[in-house]
């Protein structure tokens, strides 16, 4: 990796880093070094860390090399990175859109560690690296609901969360599998409060794990994931609204029975612990049978939502039989 | 120099919306601008419904009687933002679909009260001026009343559309039942020396 400095001889006294920022500026080299390796093995350079600015990881875009085309893409147009990267839910990091982007430079990425858990004959927590080492990246173009009525068009880079199941051997009384976010209200501002459950959690029922829809995701746009977006690993769940896509994953533990989930243990009647995407049965306070597709303008049409937003052929079958108003 | 306030505040309530033009303009909106609107309509209907009720608190607490002057024009501002609020949910949310719009009105507890503290207001609206005043006498007090029950809603509104974090719509209220509180205290006082 390359990282250009000033190069004087004269150095004024205005100019000499202070040693906070000093030992955060290694965290962060460190961290880039560290996860880019990991996510790819090889890497282009990250953004130029000049010397006298903080360099932040959020504006620090780091291609990954070695990423293949994945199946199951759609031919929809994707959104912009800017919009992708500046209108999130990441309530750890704030509860405005725009938050997460300006707060979640604070999020340590590296080292992360992912702690497997459970029913599960190799538990053990594990370094990312270790955790990412033998999956080949893929970019998938998957639509993503928001419970919230907007949807938008993100290219993924990731490997289905199954290559990763697999590979712990879940003993036969894994039904379930519960993902935790970090707990970390130091870096994590928005966990200072108790809007949510911190930390947030969700779940799925085993046979929607080892769908082959169901991803990890480390990449967006073909560069590693942004902090604000769920990095260093979030799951995407492209069939239910996306608050069950959980982001910055540091635990993964497999249960016997259904996990509680944070906005299901919030809000029971408002957030089902399935949340498929479904036109039929609205959010008690707004309808779902529409959505508004972002990156359009003040005059973006509305669009009808369509049942597992629109990824019924592969997942249909996990709900037959399900009375979907009652499992939401 | 005193002539220059009303003036001066009629186009200091412009500033918000100047800001907001801007961010159009120079496309630094979210990627949903259509929420970022009907926040930002909300969000200083809010705060011009608790303006305009701070004005009354002002006069006592400051002795200056001019800022009565001023409380119609605040409150003509609530009007316009509130009237703004309303026009984007229906023209660019709902995009004209009366049918939705009357399903939203009906089958959503915060939409029927925001709804309805809106058309209070529009009565509120048209009898500011002098003529009303005259005309309607005592009734003209009475009827402005409404606005203490349409601050409540609108910000009773906000609580209910919230997903989880209600710090901001607890803000308002606070601020609200501390106006409306003085006022009670006020009239209990006033009430208990006429009794004497």
């Amino acid at each position: 990796m390359l990282i250009k400095t000033k190069n004087k001889n004269d150095i004024m006294s205005s100019e000499i880093t202070d040693p906070e920022v000093f030992k955060q500026r290694r965290e962060f080299i460190k961290q880039s070094g560290q996860f880019a390796l990991a996510a790819a093995g090889t890497l282009a350079t990250p953004q130029i860390l000049s010397a006298g600015s903080l360099p932040s990881p959020a504006s620090a875009r780091a291609k990954i090399d070695g990423v293949i085309k994945g199946p199951f893409s759609t031919d929809q147009k994707p959104n912009k990175y800017k919009d992708i990267t500046n209108y999130c839910n990441f309530y750890e990091f704030g509860t405005g859109k725009r938050d997460p982007a300006a707060n979640a430079h604070t999020l340590k990425t590296s080292p992360w560690q992912v702690a497997i858990e459970g029913e599960v004959e190799k538990p053990g927590v594990y370094n990312l690296e270790d955790i990412l080492k033998p999956h080949t990246l893929e970019e998938r173009i998957y639509r993503f609901r928001c419970v919230e009525a907007w949807s938008m068009v993100v290219p993924w880079v990731g490997f289905p969360l199954s290559d990763l199941i697999k590979r712990f051997n879940p003993t036969s009384k894994a039904k379930y599998v519960e993902f935790t976010t970090l707990h970390d209200p130091e870096n994590m501002p928005g966990q200072r409060r108790r809007i949510l459950n911190w930390p947030y959690t969700e779940g799925l029922r085993m046979d929607e794990a080892m769908n082959p829809l169901t991803m990890m995701v480390v990449g967006l746009y073909g560069e590693v994931l942004p902090n604000q977006n769920g990095a260093p690993l979030r799951l995407i769940v492209p069939w239910k609204y996306g608050f069950k896509s959980i982001k910055s994953i540091a635990k993964i533990r497999f249960t016997e029975t259904q996990p509680a989930t944070a906005w299901n243990t919030s809000a029971p009647r408002e957030y089902g612990f399935y949340s498929n995407v479904n036109p039929a049965v609205s959010h008690p306070r707004w309808t779902q049978s529409k959505e508004r597709v972002l990156g359009s303008g003040f005059f973006a049409k509305k669009v009808k939502t369509q049942i597992y937003n629109g990824y019924g052929e592969q997942v249909a079958g996990l709900y037959a039989g399900m009375d979907l108003r009652k499992f939401y | 120099m005193s002539w220059l306030i009303k003036p001066v505040i009629f186009l200091l309530c412009l500033v918000p919306l100047g800001f907001f033009s801007f961010d159009i303009y120079s496309e630094n909106l979210s990627a949903d601008p259509i929420k970022d609107a009907t926040l930002f309509t909300g969000e200083w209907t809010l705060r011009f419904l608790l303006i305009t009720l701070a004005i009354t608190p002002l006069r006592r607490f400051t002795g200056w009687s001019r800022v009565l002057r001023l409380r119609r024009m605040l409150g003509l501002y609530a009007f316009f933002y509130a009237f703004l609020h309303f026009l984007v949910w229906f023209w660019l949310d709902r995009e004209l679909q009366l049918g939705d719009v009357i399903e939203d009105i009906l089958k959503r507890p915060y939409i029927t009260v925001g709804f309805s503290a809106f058309v209070m207001l529009i009565p509120l609206a048209v009898t500011s001026n002098k003529f009303s005043i005259r005309r309607l006498k005592q009734r003209w007090q009475k009827l402005h009343k409404l606005v203490y029950l349409i601050s409540g809603l609108g910000v009773l509104h906000f609580l209910w559309l919230v997903k989880a974090d209600v710090q901001e719509p607890i803000i308002y209220g606070v601020i609200l039942i501390i106006l409306l509180g003085m006022r009670a205290w006020w009239d209990r006082q006033a009430r208990a020396a006429a009794s004497i």
